[in-house]
């Protein structure tokens, strides 16, 4: 049974091992962003043992490229990109701490072991939803990578950001359980 | 010999680029609402009431519907009688589109396959649009557009069958690709598929049948019959509204079909997220 829960970042273990893979989550605090472009720079920067742009450390990525602000407003529209493209860099960031993914679309099965082996949590948010979702974040500040324009590190402060569990701790899939249950064989 | 200004195509494609990304045309919405009305799984129903939510939110306070506001496609029909006046007619749609892109607030998407560095800077700003033209008889401009997003596109995938493959060997392939898809095209969908032709002219052709309106009958029975025997069988592979799981999977399925070569059957299959932003004008 899918339970809802109003959570606040940075995440922790305990937190994390709570959630299963269904339930809905309303995060409030920090979100940092990152794409394809800013993911290798990162995983560049571990291997040269250089620090990272944010504390990696029970943070949670978002895998946007918001459209720009208008006058006014701290963002555009930022819904979620689909997260395969960030596999090959994700397991790296769980090593280091990072507690949860926010995006759409399928993670390999690196991804879903180091979420079980490090506990962190693949997060959905609704695709094509950039408008409503872009209402929940209250501000946003380049922290990073200003040159990667839609793709540039960004520091955001969310409230009551609506996603789902998609891969949990336990090694459950949601895409997979959902779609179980209405195929026609 | 009927003659339109330049500056009128770039007013007409900047102002159909700004609305489109606001405003889900009335096809689809009408779609995602029956979606919303037929969709058994209450996990999807509840993410088909956020995207009508959204698409509510976009429409009425001007923001885009989604952050990938895509590259900018067109099907361009130029009249033999028309003269376009102070400039090209491509030129002009690249103009246009910059603008709307700019104007909008919208965001620049392309790049440099390779290096990855946005075109912004050096092209220009989502430039260059794609642009498929046609010249037909008749003094106006018919452009239809439509912005097409990076998630579905990627999905996308053609091949050369051998005519032995035949109708079932097309259900199959565009079967495999929904299914291998799951949830990352964004679905619910609509899915082109370009029958016939050479390679690259079933792949234009599936582009093309995404921006014929959702619900229309095609004017070829046999194919008409054909689209609803691939949406059933695609609805029962039961990946639902963004994958979550569900019975509404599908939005609808577009064929064009043209001759072919005696020794191929080509088939390309080209998706179209939810967002299915279209829109056709004549000038």
């Amino acid at each position: 049974m899918s339970k809802t829960y109003h959570l606040t970042t940075p995440l922790s273990d305990e937190t994390v091992s709570k959630l299963n893979s269904g339930d809905i989550v309303y995060l409030s605090g920090i979100l940092y962003t990152a794409r394809d472009a800013a993911h290798k720079r990162l995983v560049d920067l571990l291997d040269e043992g250089k620090e990272l742009p944010f504390d990696v450390k029970g943070a949670v990525i978002y895998f946007v490229g918001p459209t720009p602000p208008k006058p006014g407003d701290p963002i555009g529209s930022a819904g979620p990109t689909t997260s395969y493209r960030m596999d090959s860099y994700s397991p790296r960031l769980i090593a280091e701490g990072l507690k949860g993914m926010i995006g759409k679309g399928k993670r390999n099965k690196d991804v879903t072991d180091a979420c079980q082996e490090h506990k962190a949590i693949y997060f959905g948010a609704t695709g094509g939803a950039g408008a409503l979702l872009g209402k929940q974040i209250k501000s946003s500040e380049v922290i990073a990578y200003e040159e990667l324009g839609p793709e540039a590190v960004r520091k955001l402060e969310v409230v009551d950001f609506p996603v789902t569990v998609i891969n949990d701790t336990f090694g459950e899939d949601l895409y997979q359980i959902g779609r179980a249950q209405y195929e026609v064989k | 010999m009927r003659e339109i200004r330049y500056e009128e195509i770039v007013k007409n494609v900047r102002d159909i680029i700004v609305y489109s990304a606001s405003n889900l045309p009335e096809d689809a919405l009408n779609a995602m609402k029956a979606a919303y009305e037929n969709e058994k799984s209450p996990v999807s129903r509840e993410v088909l009431k956020q995207l009508l939510e959204n698409a509510d939110i976009a429409s009425s306070e001007a923001r885009p519907l989604c952050q990938d506001t895509g590259l900018a496609v067109f099907f361009v029909k130029i009249g033999a009688d028309v003269k376009v006046i102070g400039g090209l007619l491509k030129d002009a749609i690249n103009e246009g589109t910059e603008k709307g892109y700019v104007e909008g607030y919208l965001r620049a998407s392309t790049c440099h396959p390779f290096t990855r560095a946005n075109n912004k800077d050096t092209v220009g700003y989502n430039l260059p649009a794609i642009i498929h033209l046609d010249i037909v008889e008749g003094d106006k401009i018919d452009i239809e557009y439509a912005a097409k997003g990076g998630g579905s596109e990627n999905v996308s995938r053609a091949r050369v069958f051998p005519p032995s493959a035949g109708k079932q060997g097309v259900i199959d392939y565009v079967r495999e690709c929904i299914s291998d898809a799951g949830p990352n095209p964004c679905p619910p969908l609509t899915v082109g598929v370009g029958i016939g032709g050479t390679f690259e002219k079933a792949v234009i052709s599936s582009k093309h049948a995404l921006f014929r309106n959702i619900g229309s009958v095609n004017e070829d029975p046999e194919m008409a019959e054909l689209e609803d025997t691939i949406k059933l069988e695609l609805n029962k592979l039961g990946i639902g509204t963004m994958g979550m799981g569900g019975t509404e999977t599908i939005l609808s399925v577009h064929i064009e079909s043209n001759p072919c070569h005696i020794a191929s059957l080509p088939v390309s299959v080209n998706v179209q997220c939810h967002s299915s932003r279209h829109t056709h004008i004549t000038i």
